[in-house]
């Protein structure tokens, strides 16, 4: 499994340094979930995590704390369970995330078919699961950070780069970018965004805070 | 890129007769870089945790790794207290979870490096980190003892290469693991060494995700 647009070097050192906000996370952990390239790549990042590990100067811990984790050692050690949920849609971090797949999304419609539901996190960033009918635009924004975006279920095109199930497309604040759903399934996106995305045009403006876009 | 860091050894050896039997194992594979019989030491510690429940083999990656935990903790500025309370739950982490360990995917030093950060922000957040969902374990999980040593080798060659980068750059990378920087501070890293472990780290997903069909 590995998508054709995966995580930028960036990204991966970031995720594997642990410095993310939340809503990053979400969406990262949900594309590695999908993409093996990637997940690759973080793990190699995480390698360098070990060897700055390795060469720490030792801080010693404090008297006793050997026998105080002595204590608490149970003697199985749980095997990792594996081949759940195979059909869903939502990758397993989300899954967790939210309590259940695709069927447990409060969905609000926020005008012109299109729905989205924002997930709770901690932080300085705002992730949001949208959905988009085929042939339908995002609303046009720039924005004030970063936006990272993992497609779940259908693709859209942006420009000349088309985005399926796994891939993730990463906007910056330099970039004025135009996501247009593919014709065909309802196009299920997650999206993580730094700040709340400044709208170019008037109206969704003004729906901004309300939206929480 | 081997190089023997011969004046780190004694820091990195667990105390009493676990120091002969490392020094046995060193004389018989002399051709073997120093760092990588360390880490075969520690690899073989990690499986006794694993397969044994073996709380001697605990203690000894306890006592090696904990105050390392410590000081990394405290660089990424935690308070001591916080910083012991988190390492101590990291190494207990490391005991529940020893099923997880794959070494030929990744050394002690990244595995004790991932339970430490996805522990630093499990207690920031009080709840877990959005973490990938982790590979399905087929009927024959168990890697061969070659893909084992590579790894370790890969390792040591990446630990050493990162020593060896500009030292702006080595301070870049140290920085981003210690949050000093923030995303937008960081640029695509060019140049690092990652192309031979990753090539290492995708043999293994292979490996899993064969083993299951």
């Amino acid at each position: 499994m590995t998508a054709k647009h995966t995580l930028p070097e960036k990204l991966m050192l970031s995720y594997a340094a642990g410095t993310l906000p939340e809503a990053f996370d979400l969406v990262i952990a949900s594309h590695l979930s999908l993409c093996d390239e990637s997940r690759i790549g973080v793990e190699a990042y995480e390698a360098i995590g070990g060897t700055i590990i390795e060469k720490e100067i030792p801080v010693s811990m404090s008297p006793g704390a050997l026998d105080r984790c002595f204590g608490r050692l149970d003697g199985q050690a749980p095997r990792p369970k594996s081949g759940d949920a195979v059909n869903a849609v939502f990758p397993k971090p989300l899954r967790d995330m939210i309590g259940g797949d695709i069927d447990t999304v409060n969905w609000r419609s926020i005008g012109r078919g299109v729905k989205q539901a924002i997930i709770e996190t901690e932080g300085r960033a705002t992730v949001r699961l949208l959905s988009i009918p085929g042939g339908v635009e995002m609303p046009e924004h720039g924005h004030q950070g970063m936006e990272v975006t993992l497609v779940l279920q259908g693709a859209f095109k942006d420009g000349q780069d088309r985005f399926a199930r796994g891939d993730i497309e990463v906007a910056t604040d330099d970039m004025d970018h135009q996501p247009v759903a593919e014709d065909g399934d309802v196009c299920i996106c997650l999206a993580a965004t730094e700040n709340p995305l400044r709208f170019n045009s008037f109206v969704p403006k003004l729906l901004q805070p309300l939206f929480r876009i | 890129m081997l190089r023997s860091n011969a004046e780190e050894i004694p820091g990195a050896l667990p105390s009493g007769s676990s120091y002969e039997s490392v020094n046995k194992t060193r004389h018989s594979k002399d051709s073997q870089p120093v760092d990588t019989i360390t880490q075969t030491y520690w690899t073989e510690r990690m499986i006794a945790i694993r397969d044994h429940r073996d709380k001697e083999a605990f203690g000894e990656v306890f006592n090696h790794f904990a105050p390392r935990v410590k000081a990394f903790l405290m660089k990424g500025g935690a308070e001591p207290s916080m910083a012991e309370e988190c390492t101590q739950e990291a190494m207990i982490t490391l005991w529940n979870k020893a099923a997880l360990f794959d070494p030929s995917r990744a050394s002690v030093s990244t595995w004790v490096f991932t339970i430490a950060r996805n522990k630093k922000i499990d207690i920031l957040r009080r709840r877990n980190r959005p973490e990938p969902e982790e590979l399905p374990w087929g009927p024959e999980p168990e890697p061969q003892p070659g893909d084992v040593i590579e790894l370790q080798q890969e390792t040591d060659r990446l630990a050493a290469a990162i020593a060896d980068l500009p030292e702006k750059q080595r301070e870049i990378i140290t920085r981003a693991f210690y949050g000093d920087l923030t995303h937008q501070e960081l640029s695509d890293q060019t140049g690092l060494p990652l192309g031979t472990i990753k090539s290492r780290i995708r043999l293994a997903l292979e490996r899993l995700r064969h083993s299951l069909s």
